[in-house]
């Protein structure tokens, strides 16, 4: 088990680089200075720090030289300077960071237990209207464009019934402390991690239901109908555990796909995470951060999918073994 | 063919989508002469709401740019994007697939941990990085999504190709003296069509998503209207104008499940064999 964990961190390590690598040479491949466009919006930044970015980076030395520079800042945790922001782009990251794995995390659980029990509930009743109104539905979710869902969900939830906040991560102004606060901070999570999960709801659902089916014809589930058991335990003790094995693997695959999600729910939602400030480093040209940003959620990516990896060798004792 | 068509049309979704997706083409390429004036004019005053003028059915937004004329347009943007960055994925991930899959040893681990490198990096954030630091034009944005969406292309080629390689019929080849570029296009790629078929159909429908979203984060070719463009300019009068960004969103979604119930369709009249299977 160690020796695996090892072996998938080295593996990380090895994709980490090369993520550095691409974006050292995107800002070169970029028209125009390197310098400039570390700065931002050519012309926009001084002289004197242009001038100090070519020194700390030796932008007049060999390519090569200018990688090594760069990779061993990154493992000092020093992601450059944000011109626009007048901050250290790992610090402003890092502020932010809280924010999106919570909405991420959140919109992953609904988005899991919403599709799996919609998945379940479609299979044990195929072919009958139920069935079709849950498969209609998850092809409706499967093609709505987030950003639209979100803008559409403040429309109804938070403009017209007045019901839910659509904007911001909590009340301002009002100060809560402790439990209210919790609360406040969850209701203003509702909208923006339903409609983020909305798209990936519809992908376990249809996985769900698909797998679930695909397990019932099999040789063991007849031979436990044979045997008498009941239709109920059958369902989750033969089916539900063994259909499952491709959700989660899907899901582990698909946790990544939620954080660039993020950036368009952020951008909906004025929520202030990463997603959000890649959107903010958009507008200002900030390409240093952004940057930052994709380094740090393509980080965010690979530690999903190990955590996953990990996991599902606790849900499927063959693997273990093998 | 007609037993092709007899499976699609079987599958009564396929069906309906086939019909959606013809409508919007018929509206992408008939937009010149349907609406003369450019999209980007302003032909009425701001915030007209819809329904209120015949001239005008789907009403104007905050510059008085009349939004039917703009979601014609729109389909035109979506529709070349879609299907050119598709085709281009295609070209990029089938001979990947397909060298990694004939040649197998080193050929195959070196262009299979490429693969796996651009799965792991989230593909949304890589196509905002990508368009950004490019600047935005529709060259851009097809190179993106290209880019972005090639490997399941890659991974899907291997792996027929690497069941077919074994077959017979290639080992016949092989002993006639055929040379392995030979084998692999005319011998071992034919066999693979169906299934990229169908997976190039459901490339599209997701492209058209991707593009839509990069133009919401106001990166869109500023030449071309497009429907992510006309709900991101949208946003901030939501409260004002629903109208605005309802329309756009609508066309997107009614575009992406046209084409997704077409891919299953497709599924079902290439892959006999598998389809029905789970349903």
């Amino acid at each position: 088990m160690l020796r695996f964990i090892l072996m998938r961190l080295g593996k990380a390590a090895i994709i980490l680089v090369a993520i550095l690598t691409l974006n050292f040479f995107l800002i070169h491949a970029a028209p125009g200075d390197p310098a400039a466009v570390m700065a931002g919006e050519a012309g926009a930044a001084d002289a004197k720090f242009i001038a100090q970015l070519r020194e700390q980076f030796g932008l007049d030395k060999p390519l090569l030289t200018q990688l090594a520079i760069y990779l061993k800042g990154v493992l000092q945790l020093d992601l450059g300077y944000s011109y626009r922001q007048q901050m250290p782009v790992a610090d402003l990251i890092f502020s932010r960071l809280p924010a999106t794995l919570l909405l991420t995390m959140t919109a992953f659980v609904i988005s899991l237990l919403l599709g799996t029990v919609a998945g379940v509930l479609a299979s044990a009743r195929v072919g009958k209207w139920s069935d079709t109104a849950i498969s209609t539905l998850a092809l409706l979710f499967y093609a709505t464009p987030l950003y639209w869902a979100a803008l559409m969900a403040v429309l109804l939830f938070s403009v017209y019934f007045n019901w839910l906040p659509g904007f911001g991560y909590e009340t301002v102004g009002a100060n809560y402390t402790g439990l209210r606060r919790v609360l406040d901070i969850g209701q203003h999570l509702i909208l923006p991690a339903t409609t983020l999960g909305l798209f990936f709801m519809a992908v376990y659902m249809r996985m769900t239901r698909a797998s679930m089916l695909e397990v019932s014809q099999l040789d063991f589930v007849k031979t436990a109908r044979a045997k008498g058991l009941k239709p109920s335990i059958i369902q989750r003790r033969h089916i539900f555990r063994n259909a499952m094995l491709p959700v989660v693997t899907l899901a582990g695959l698909q946790a990544g796909q939620l954080v660039g999600g993020a950036v368009l729910t952020e951008t909906v939602f004025a929520w202030p995470g990463i997603g959000r400030l890649m959107f903010e480093a958009l507008a200002q040209r900030d390409y240093n951060l952004l940057l930052g940003v994709f380094f740090v959620s393509s980080a965010m990516v690979l530690l999903f999918n190990l955590i996953t990896d990990i996991l599902y060798r606790f849900v499927d004792p063959r693997i273990r073994v093998a | 063919m007609a037993d092709f068509w007899n499976r699609f049309s079987r599958n009564r979704g396929a069906v309906i989508g086939l019909a959606l997706l013809v409508i919007v083409i018929l509206v992408a390429v008939l937009a010149p002469l349907l609406f003369p004036q450019s999209p980007w004019r302003m032909v009425q005053r701001p915030f007209l709401a819809p329904f209120s003028m015949d001239q005008y059915p789907l009403g104007t937004d905050a510059l008085g740019r009349d939004v039917i004329s703009g979601l014609a347009y729109g389909a035109q943007v979506s529709l070349l994007v879609g299907l050119v960055s598709t085709v281009a994925a295609l070209l990029i991930g089938i001979p990947i697939g397909a060298l990694a899959g004939y040649f197998g040893g080193w050929m195959d681990d070196a262009l299979m941990r490429f693969t796996e490198f651009f799965q792991t990096v989230p593909s949304f954030a890589l196509a905002i990085v990508l368009v950004a630091i490019f600047e935005p034009s529709i060259q851009s944005i097809i190179a993106a999504i290209a880019i972005v969406s090639w490997p399941p292309v890659a991974r899907l080629v291997r792996g027929e190709v690497l069941s077919l390689r074994s077959r017979e019929y290639v080992e016949a080849a092989i002993l006639s003296g055929q040379t392995s570029l030979t084998i692999i296009l005319r011998q071992v790629l034919p066999n693979t069509i169906s299934p990229i078929i169908v997976l190039a159909s459901l490339m599209v429908a997701t492209a058209i998503l991707l593009e839509s979203s990069l133009s919401f984060l106001g990166l869109g070719d500023p030449n071309m209207m497009s429907w992510g463009y006309m709900i991101g300019a949208a946003r901030t009068v939501i409260r004002q104008a629903w109208w605005l960004s309802f329309f756009p969103g609508v066309a997107i979604l009614l575009t992406v499940l046209a084409l997704n119930l077409i891919g299953e369709g497709l599924n079902d009249a290439l892959n006999p064999r598998l389809a029905r299977r789970g349903k």
